[in-house]
């Protein structure tokens, strides 16, 4: 057992880096596929499942922190990203890459809609990405879940955060201040003890 | 474009990125305080119309600053407005994930921040789908499209684009 959460703590791999092209390209695309809605699950299907940039825990966190951070959060999570990856250069790229093309579109856009907005047709058609975004972001709770519901500390504190903020919708601020000590306190203590085993192990 | 509806526009989205805590959506009902009751740049038609526009649209659904600035002063507007949108919020986040990354050594305080709000994200994405689901869905197709739709995508590698392009399709079809 001791062995096994060695090799866990021991096989953190170096960190990750991409160039400010791939990275404006990535973000590029996470945002042209995301009519409708669902740019985080677009942007964890890119960054984690594809590119394999960052694994999910460090991908959540960082979602976490770039809701508490004032700002447009999808925004934020693609500075954040890009950062991480290759600094300053890399936050200009994935900000670049996130915002130049749907920018550029939207004024076009906006342009045609004043002929189409009494269309049943678009309403219709606008309705269904509505309900695959909602698919996207349900799909995202699932594979998310399945890799950090994996006992019963945190699926409580999933659960008491969608209940607070979901349900009651208390605003971000109270359901963190409610949740976060909890869920710190929690991982602290079950990394410090993986921390004592692995030392205990070291020969 | 007149210097002064330059600034005008740097201190209407510039300022009120930086009060935007919760999100861009959080700061909608100042935007439409400031553009339509303040400067009259649009009407509040116009500004709802501009809202639907870039829910639907591909990108960050905040790329609503681009057409209220387009609407105040055309494609300068329109760039200017985004600019002080996304930068002043972030350098602010570039300094947090700078900071956030040189605590690599710290192990033991990384891994407990990390894996102990991991469970709380999930728990506010589930939220927010939620939430937009009760504004978004309003009859039973849309509902069953969902159900359907998360089935696929939970239990095969289908690409999401194409899930998203089928729901359009059966939305015009089921609808029309």
């Amino acid at each position: 057992m001791t062995e096994a959460v060695a090799e866990e703590v021991e096989a953190e791999k170096p960190p990750p880096h991409a160039t400010a092209w791939e990275i404006a390209v990535t973000f590029n695309e996470i945002s042209l596929s995301s009519f409708g809605g669902g740019l985080s699950a677009w942007s964890r299907e890119m960054v984690v499942a594809r590119r394999k940039w960052m694994d999910d825990a460090e991908f959540l966190s960082a979602m976490t922190i770039c809701r508490i951070l004032p700002g447009a959060n999808q925004v934020n999570v693609a500075v954040f990203v890009g950062t991480k990856l290759a600094g300053a250069r890399g936050a200009f790229a994935a900000l670049a890459g996130l915002i130049a093309m749907p920018t550029l579109l939207l004024v076009g856009i906006a342009a045609l809609y004043a002929a189409f907005q009494h269309s049943h047709a678009l309403h219709h058609v606008l309705d269904g990405f509505a309900a695959a975004a909602v698919a996207m972001t349900l799909q995202m709770v699932w594979k998310t879940g399945r890799t950090t519901l994996t006992s019963i500390v945190p699926i409580i504190l999933f659960a008491a955060t969608f209940v607070f903020n979901g349900l009651l919708r208390w605003p971000l601020w109270w359901t963190l201040l409610a949740t976060a000590p909890f869920g710190i306190a929690w991982a602290w203590n079950r990394a410090h003890r993986k921390a004592l085993a692995v030392k205990a192990h070291a020969p | 474009m007149t210097l002064t509806l330059a600034l005008q526009l740097c201190s209407v989205f510039g300022i009120t990125s930086l009060l935007a805590f919760g999100g861009g959506n959080a700061v909608i009902p100042q935007f439409e305080l400031l553009t339509v009751t303040v400067h009259h740049w649009l009407t509040a038609q116009q500004f709802t119309d501009s809202f639907a526009i870039a829910q639907a649209a591909p990108g960050p659904s905040t790329l609503i600053v681009s057409l209220l600035g387009f609407r105040a002063g055309g494609v300068w507007g329109a760039l200017i407005a985004t600019a002080a949108m996304v930068i002043p919020t972030g350098i602010i986040v570039w300094g947090v994930a700078k900071l956030w990354d040189r605590g690599h050594g710290e192990k033991v305080w990384r891994h407990a921040l990390q894996d102990g709000m991991a469970p709380i994200a999930v728990g506010l994405i589930l939220a927010g789908g939620v939430v937009v689901a009760q504004h978004a869905e309003s009859n039973w197709v849309q509902l069953a499209m969902t159900v359907i739709a998360t089935g696929i995508l939970c239990v095969s590698k289908t690409n999401p684009l194409i899930v998203a392009v089928s729901c359009g399709v059966v939305g015009y079809v089921l609808g029309a």
